[in-house]
């Protein structure tokens, strides 16, 4: 997300970073860059307006042009200026204060913003946090929108009231109420149906369900992809009913996701979640500060240490990087450390969230195809067609008949299977070269050909 | 050219009056927000300044016409105004309504969909922009016209997408073909192709999912219908028609660049154009992929749909209340 973003602020910033001095001219040059960036990313025009002027009147100040390293400076105006558009800091999730009284989450917003997905997602997230979720589907007029949210329930094993499409929403909103309290569901997340701001009966019922259930935390679930029209959006949801949380969904994939800034800014409600991606558990606690560190292409490790910390196993972790440094990595470690590859979500967003990778990422051609989920399944199905003895000495594998025997076990061409013990040995090498400490991350990249 | 000539019809009259009230009624909005402020600049009689302009790229970004895009539109404008004298601002408006209606206008390969048979029309986009409610407005239409319409519902993905199809197509009247979720979305194409040729059904309309995570996938899914289809016709699919969500900003136009590189879209369709104030992206990504604007969705209801026209559309957004 937001990569082009970050790659174009990166570049005007280099350009300034080279410089001994700056002035006001240079810092004006700059700005019309960061102007066009934001304007690309679709952050709000006025917004635009509103932050070029601020970090404007920062950067022509005293301290930056007399600084020895005026760009960098700059930067930093513009990196501190982004969090603070994005909220200066995380804001966790209201919770009822009454412990009999269970925490209740509406989501509401435009059709299609991905909110039954999200309340889905949420309602795991909270679930591994130790509460009891209820899932309401109160969306009765999206064909097939209780089914969906139903599926969702069973897959995740989350229970979800419905009331089929004849019950008011408000009516099935209070009637879920009581079947929490009775049932000792202590997190209950309302899925509204999706309506236009300008929809004035629709925004009315909203407003009923409000007052009928007194939710804890109203949040407007917004697609990534929206333009201009954000603002719009997020004033007049706000103006109906009062917001208490913003959800920005689909921020994965491609660059993005500028209207997280002007709506925060607009109604100074915080952004709380990310979704980021289509399974169930991709949903992220929003933090300003990391996600102005990616705008600016300073990487999110935090975010990367703290999922990996939820995958790896320590002492296992410690095993790998002992083998791979000596170059005994074996294809069982290699579908053992697939499979935590594929824990710790699709490879393209880690990568991203590596300081100084993207740029050489996306100039990779066959990325797509080395990450696809298929090939990964077509690696494994042939690894898996390995004998043990196989897996722990591919030497074994210069045997013609047993690369025939390990190809039709697979259902794989025996080419397929060629390829995967050629790439395997040009992994080894390059391990024992990174363990002497060799650090290009193209070479990195191959790894995962 | 495989083209089976199946009685010549053309458009009636009053058909034509209809696409035209229902492309105004739906650009209402949009005209009331950021056209409309544009339209009132130009109808000044105020001398041309360099605020006017300004102010002009300025609104053309709020309305999601996109930075570069809006600096070439305003610049083109500007140096025609100036290569003809223009001094005042209303003489300017023909000038930004022709540059408007020409970035609209631009050529696709097109089967017939009165005289081909089957009409094979694959329908993609990402997720939440509309595609299901768009094809059973589709079927909509191509039964109004006489048609027998087969659906496919190859968005296997997706939870309940497939009773969301089947739902739409039960209220239009259409039969769907389809398995259980997760089916090979290819199977799904292959039998509904089957379906078409023994009930000798006129237009298959394809859904497929909208995933964009994975391009790779995406290309290799869409390939592989296209393949199945292209076994039994030849030229089919006869269209790939690109929907995408009026409220889209500057995203759109990545999703269009990976949707062009993933299928060869030959149309694209613009929904949700009734709710925003917007759809200026319509002009930036038809120039980024240069191919039309086949149609609009103008409504929730299923006779919410209108043929586009680039020189209605703009007139429209033009037209002074």
């Amino acid at each position: 997300m937001f990569e082009n973003l970050s790659d174009r602020l990166t570049d005007v910033f280099n350009r300034l970073g080279s410089k001994g001095r700056l002035t006001e001219s240079d810092v004006d040059a700059g700005l019309r860059e960061v102007r066009l960036a934001l304007l690309e990313a679709d952050v709000n025009f006025k917004v635009v307006k509103d932050f070029v002027a601020r970090v404007r009147e920062q950067a022509i100040g005293e301290e930056v042009t007399k600084s020895l390293t005026p760009g960098q400076q700059v930067i930093k105006i513009v990196h501190d200026e982004l969090v603070h558009l994005l909220g200066d800091a995380n804001v966790p999730i209201n919770e009822s204060k009454n412990r009999e009284q269970p925490t209740i989450v509406m989501l509401v917003g435009l059709q299609g913003a991905g909110k039954t997905t999200m309340a889905a997602k949420l309602a795991l997230y909270m679930r591994k946090k130790g509460k009891t979720p209820l899932l309401v589907a109160a969306d009765i007029y999206r064909p097939a929108a209780i089914k969906q949210l139903e599926t969702l329930g069973k897959q995740l094993n989350i229970p979800v009231f419905s009331e089929g499409t004849d019950v008011s929403p408000p009516d099935i909103a209070e009637h879920a109420l009581r079947q929490a309290r009775i049932n000792g569901n202590n997190f209950v997340i309302v899925d509204t149906a999706g309506r236009l701001q300008i929809d004035e009966r629709l925004m009315g019922e909203l407003q009923q369900v409000v007052e009928r259930i007194g939710p804890t935390e109203i949040m407007l679930v917004v697609d990534a992809m929206i333009g201009q029209e954000s603002v719009k959006v997020a004033e007049a949801f706000h103006a109906k009913v009062p917001l208490t949380g913003l959800i920005m969904t689909k921020i994965d994939g491609d660059a993005r996701g500028g209207a997280a800034l002007s709506m925060r800014e607009v109604t100074g409600v915080p952004i709380k979640f990310l979704g980021t991606g289509e399974k169930t558990d991709a949903i992220e606690p929003f933090h300003p500060d990391r996600l102005a560190q990616r705008i600016l292409g300073m990487g999110d490790v935090m975010t990367l240490i703290e999922r990996a910390e939820q995958v790896y196993d320590k002492d296992e972790a410690k095993k790998m990087q002992k083998k791979m440094r000596k170059g005994t990595f074996d294809f069982e470690d290699f579908l053992g450390a697939m499979n935590s590859m594929r824990k710790l979500g699709p490879l393209q967003q880690i990568l991203g969230m590596i300081p100084g990778i993207g740029k050489q990422l996306r100039q990779m051609k066959d990325l797509d195809e080395a990450l696809d989920d298929r090939e990964m399944k077509r690696i494994e199905a042939i690894i898996q067609s390995m004998t043990i003895k196989e897996r722990r000495n591919p030497d074994l594998l210069k045997d013609p008949s047993r690369k025939r025997r390990i190809s039709a076990g697979s259902g794989t061409r025996i080419e397929d299977v060629n390829a995967l013990v050629k790439q395997f040995r040009e992994m080894q090498r390059m391990m024992k070269r990174f363990g002497k400490g060799g650090q290009n991350p193209r070479d990195l990249m191959r790894m995962f050909k | 050219m495989f083209r089976r000539l199946f009685g010549g019809e053309e458009r009636s009259e009053q058909e034509i009056k209809q696409e035209e009230k229902k492309i105004e009624q739906s650009v209402q909005k949009t005209k009331s927000g950021f056209f409309g402020r544009i339209t009132a600049m130009f109808r000044s009689e105020d001398p041309i300044t360099d605020e006017l302009w300004d102010e002009l790229e300025e609104l053309l970004i709020a309305g999601d016409v996109g930075a570069e895009n809006a600096l070439k539109i305003v610049e083109r404008v500007r140096e025609r105004c100036e290569k003809k004298g223009l001094k005042f601002a209303s003489e300017a408006r023909s000038l930004l309504k022709s540059e408007l209606v020409n970035r609209l206008d631009v050529d696709t390969p097109q089967y017939s969909e009165r005289s081909t048979k089957p009409y094979v029309i694959l329908v993609v986009g990402v997720n939440g922009v509309g595609k299901t409610t768009l094809i059973a407005k589709l079927s909509n239409r191509y039964k109004a016209m006489g048609k027998n319409v087969i659906l496919a519902a190859a968005d296997t993905f997706r939870a309940a997408a497939i009773d969301q199809l089947q739902h739409w197509a039960d209220r239009v009247g259409v039969p769907v073909i389809s398995q259980q979720p997760g089916a090979d979305p290819g199977a799904v194409a292959y039998d509904a192709t089957q379906a078409t040729y023994n009930q000798q059904a006129d237009v298959l309309i394809i859904d497929t999912a909208g995933r964009l995570q994975s391009k790779h996938n995406l290309m290799k899914e869409l390939e592989k219908i296209s393949n199945v289809v292209k076994k039994r016709w030849q030229y089919a699919p006869h269209e790939v028609l690109l929907v995408l969500d009026a409220t889209t900003g500057q995203n759109g136009l990545i999703q269009a660049r990976a949707f062009t590189q993933a299928a060869q879209v030959t149309h694209l369709a613009l929904t949700k154009l009734d709710g925003t104030a917007k759809g200026g992206i319509a002009f930036a990504i038809v120039q980024e992929i240069e191919r039309p604007i086949k149609y609009i969705g103008t409504g929730e209801t299923i006779n919410d749909l209108a043929l586009f026209d680039g020189e209605s559309f703009v007139n429209a957004l033009f037209e002074e209340e």
